[in-house]
């Protein structure tokens, strides 16, 4: 870049960039003190100051049932995913076999397709096998769709680590098993956090297939979200987005602190 | 001699010598390619026999009712036409961005990272409701408006292609913003300099310097907005109106209400295929590992 | 190689070697990376494998280590046949050019682990780490992390990690790569003192010839995959086997020409009008043909300015024109044009008394004959 500035692009510059962070981030953030109205109605600027709204979201059945499935099928899903993806990213990252890129391009092939034909084929699929509407169906749907982002953040860590430090682990006594166990593992472990919380995280948020393999008996708290949104809206929704923003919030800020404390 | 030939060759559970074709690491990978192969492969495929199934013996039918009817063809060139509006919008919004990163120190380049990392790991859904809150229109934007006195009646900003594409934007901006910042941090800095060196003046350096070689993050995050703006649901749904409709509510509807299992499955096969089409075409223009993030174990 | 040139590989009689290397190989594919090559190591013995990047001597030692498997060969470590075993089971200790310490354990807990691995008991474990601590001198930074120790304090806790559990052989990969010049040399002492102390057998990698010279018992060349020449450095700087070995190691001034043998006893070297006589021990020790193109290898500091008029019997002599005069110190170098332009240099300690030469002065240079050191010369035909 060069050096010689001009005091008018800089300011352009930086008005621009201001614009651009207001647009990324205000909307989100408007809908924060609109959840706290005191009014039946969502209205800006909001009418005083209460707490109903998340009363309401906690005490009402429908709301409150559709937290805790979220929570069930996002923790599930966190859980398989996290195993799965990081056996992947070891067996992708040390593993030599033929059509490994393939598998590879697999692994991270739910990226791309787009959301709404994975949803459709599965449900078609699931309904046949029994399981759309239920914890399982959604949580092998949700493991399919948050399976790259473990198997990335594993496989990161993976990459950068020393690979000697294993070379040395074997010099030192230590057969490979002990090697993982002593060695790899813990160095890994801010990688496979990491994948897990993403994993959590896009379970957590994820409404398109939920549309399809949740039923009125059992939803998740975006797809009851949802069904409302085109409803009738009520602050309610805006405490539920509060809530699901302070809940993908907090995890991002604990997998900072988790970043911070990796000792390699 | 290379790290790379010593990392191949060294394998200790196998030591007969040669380079072994499959490791025991290997089978670690299994698990998740029978589980993806399961959930996710089989019930795609299912999807596209289904297409030439549903009716029975339907063929080919379902496709050709999708493209003889204006209605859906319509439906198809807005999903297009929206597509390419938000890969245009993101781009005039993300160059600048970008490059404003690049420029600043490292810590307000890390602020803005989190700037645009926060609200892509926000639900979907959230963001698409804060903008239907604010575009309604007793919702903020027209409260401000009618309350500054700018305006005297609401201005129709909800069910318009406008709402849409702000709202599928505001969404899609960081695809667009991290490979363009990703490629523009790789530039030297000398560049500019021996431009500035050899007599150019800093707005043609930039021109004719730095934008040339930013082109490959460019092409990337174009590519990935456009590819990703064609499957959205959620936002078209909710921000649009009957003329901005896209082929994923086309689906949705054709699964969900009409219950047309061999139309809503062919135009899935459809809009699948033309994603691939497009990924592979610009595989051929741009490295998919820039944008993707490099593969892993490619050592 | 006439076997006058190394000193002798097969260890004494009843005393078996440390390491025995027969016919190693390694292919990458079509590349030969190390070729053949034979080596016996003495116990007890400090052997150098030096060499330039790419010569296979790392590639040797992750052979030993068991990172790398032979394409063919054999590995014998003190007895045992080591080929085929993997390398958690080999007992070797090995020191890394970066360490390779383990980032999430303490010093003390990365010096403690192959006593762990090995399931000693936590008491045993615990004064084993802390005399090997005190044997690098770093006795009370037990509790540090890696990332807090300076890089000679990370290297000196990888060699007590590498000599804790005792092993019969000490691999070191050019483990002093990365630190600086002062740095380098103090650890050099350190490493000796410590493996004379275990009374430990070491095989050590570097591409460094000063740092060979100084540590080891003997040193072997490599290169292109081939061990060029073996023996100790007085060996290898005195009676160098080829061009290649006479040119790694120490300076050189290299005089090409054509060898022809003189009856019994040495030869001549000829080259343009100019003679030059060969000694019957350089001639004897190498193995060049009467005829051949050959090359005669004298030291800097064998050469000598010869005061004018003199020509001493036992000399060859050459004429040359001063180019540089270069100030050492204590010593005194002049680089010197011959009448065919090739370039020499002439190193001798700066005599209180003596004039100084200036540039572009005309002047005769000398050597002893047995000085002159014949080797054959690959490189023209």
């Amino acid at each position: 870049m060069t050096e010689s500035w001009r005091q008018p692009r800089r300011i352009l510059m930086a008005a621009l960039g201001g614009l651009t962070v207001f647009y990324l981030l205000a909307p989100t953030l408007v809908i924060v003190p609109m959840s706290f109205t005191e009014a039946e109605i969502l209205s800006f600027p909001p009418q005083g100051f209460s707490l109903q709204w998340y009363e309401h979201m906690l005490t009402d059945t429908q709301w409150s049932t559709s937290i805790v499935n979220s929570l069930i099928v996002a923790v599930l899903t966190a859980a398989v995913a996290t195993v799965l993806g990081t056996l992947a990213a070891l067996g992708l990252s040390r593993g030599r076999f033929p059509g490994r890129s393939l598998v590879n391009g697999l692994v991270l092939s739910p990226l791309i397709v787009p959301v709404v034909v994975i949803a459709i084929g599965m449900f078609g699929l699931f309904v046949q096998w029994k399981i759309s509407g239920s914890v399982l169906g959604l949580v092998l749907a949700h493991t399919a769709l948050a399976l790259p982002f473990v198997v990335v953040n594993v496989g990161t860590s993976l990459q950068t680590m020393d690979r000697n430090l294993e070379l040395a682990a074997a010099n030192l006594g230590a057969n490979p098993r002990r090697s993982f166990m002593h060695i790899t593992l813990p160095i890994i472990l801010p990688g496979v956090v990491a994948g897990a919380i993403f994993a959590f995280i896009t379970s957590w948020d994820e409404v398109v297939t939920a549309i399809f393999l949740t039923t009125a008996r059992f939803r998740t708290l975006p797809v009851e979200m949802w069904e409302q949104v085109r409803q009738v809206v009520d602050p309610t929704v805006a405490a539920v987005s509060t809530t699901l923003l302070v809940v993908t919030t907090g995890l991002l800020l604990l997998l900072v602190f988790v970043r911070r404390q990796a000792p390699a | 001699m290379t790290t790379a030939d010593e990392a191949r060759s060294r394998t200790w559970p196998s030591l007969v010598g040669g380079r072994p074709r499959v490791n025991r690491w290997s089978v670690l990978a299994l698990p998740a390619v029978v589980f993806l192969v399961a959930v996710f492969l089989i019930p795609l495929l299912a999807m596209t026999l289904r297409s030439v199934n549903d009716p029975p013996g339907a063929g080919l039918s379902n496709y050709q009712q999708f493209f003889t009817q204006g209605a859906y063809v319509r439906v198809l060139t807005n999903t297009f036409w929206i597509a390419l509006l938000a890969t245009v919008s993101c781009l005039v919004i993300g160059y600048p961005f970008a490059y404003l990163m690049t420029i600043v120190s490292g810590r307000v380049a890390g602020l803005l990272l989190i700037a645009v990392l926060l609200p892509f790991w926000s639900s979907l859904l959230v963001r698409t409701f804060a903008w239907q809150v604010l575009l309604r229109d007793t919702g903020v934007i027209n409260r401000i408006l009618l309350d500054l006195g700018v305006i005297s009646e609401p201005l129709t900003l909800i069910r318009t292609t406008l709402g849409v594409i702000l709202g599928m934007s505001h969404i899609l901006l960081p695809f667009m913003v991290l490979p363009i910042y990703a490629v523009m941090r790789r530039i030297d800095p000398e560049f500019s300099r021996a431009a500035a060196n050899l007599g150019a003046s800093p707005a043609t350096a930039f021109l004719r310097i730095f934008v040339p070689l930013s082109l490959p993050g460019v092409l990337a995050g174009c590519l990935l907005v456009f590819v990703l703006a064609l499957g959205f649901y959620i936002t078209p749904a909710l921000l649009g109106g009957l003329k901005d409709q896209m082929i994923s509510q086309l689906i949705v509807q054709q699964i969900q209400q009409r219950l047309d299992w061999g139309f809503g499955t062919a135009m899935g096969v459809l809009l699948v295929a033309i994603t691939l089409a497009f990924l592979f075409a610009a595989s051929r223009a741009v490295r998919l590992q820039d944008v993707f993030g490099s593969g892993i174990g490619e050592d | 190689m006439t076997a006058e040139a190394m000193t002798p590989t097969r260890p004494a009689a009843g005393e078996r070697p440390a390491l025995v290397l027969r016919a190693l190989t390694k292919h990458f594919g079509s590349a030969v990376a190390v070729d053949g090559i034979d080596l016996d190591v003495r116990p007890g013995e400090f052997l150098t494998l030096l060499g330039p990047s790419g010569s296979g001597k790392t590639t040797t030692l992750r052979m030993v280590a068991g990172f790398m498997a032979p394409t063919s060969g054999s590995i014998e470590i003190d007895g045992s046949d080591m080929t085929r075993v993997p390398p958690h089971r080999r007992d070797v200790g090995m020191v890394f050019q970066n360490y390779a310490l383990f980032p999430h354990m303490t010093a003390a807990e990365n010096v403690a682990f192959p006593l762990r691995m090995r399931r000693r008991p936590g008491a045993e474990i615990k004064k084993r780490v802390g005399e090997a601590l005190d044997l690098v001198k770093l006795g009370s930074f037990g509790d540090r992390y890696p990332r807090q120790l300076s890089g000679g304090q990370q290297q000196r806790i990888a060699l007590a990690r590498a000599v804790v559990f005792e092993p019969r052989l000490l691999l070191m990969d050019e483990p002093l790569g990365a630190l600086d010049r002062k740095l380098r040399e103090s650890l050099q002492l350190e490493i000796i003192r410590v493996s004379r102390e275990l009374g430990a057998t070491v095989l050590y990698v570097t591409h460094d010839q000063e740092e060979a010279l100084v540590m080891s018992d003997r040193i072997a060349i490599f290169s292109m995959g081939r061990i060029e020449q073996l023996g100790s450095g007085a060996d290898l700087y005195d009676r160098p086997a080829s061009l290649f070995v006479a040119d790694f190691i120490g300076e050189s001034n290299i005089l090409r020409g054509r060898y022809e043998v003189d009856g019994g006893a040495g030869g001549w070297m000829t080259r343009d009008e100019t003679r030059w006589r060969v000694g019957a021990a350089s001639a004897g020790r190498s193995d060049v043909a009467s005829g051949a193109a050959a090359a005669l290898v004298v030291r800097p500091e064998r050469m000598r300015v010869l005061a004018d008029g003199a020509t001493p019997d036992g000399l060859n002599t050459a004429d040359a024109t001063v180019d540089e005069v270069l100030y050492l110190g204590p010593d005194i170098k002049y680089q010197l044009a011959l009448p065919w332009g090739q370039r020499i240099s002439i190193r001798e300690p700066r005599e209180l008394d003596a004039r100084e030469l200036e540039r572009g002065e005309r002047v005769r240079i000398g050597w002893k004959v047995e000085d002159g050191l014949l080797v054959a010369d690959p490189a023209s035909a």
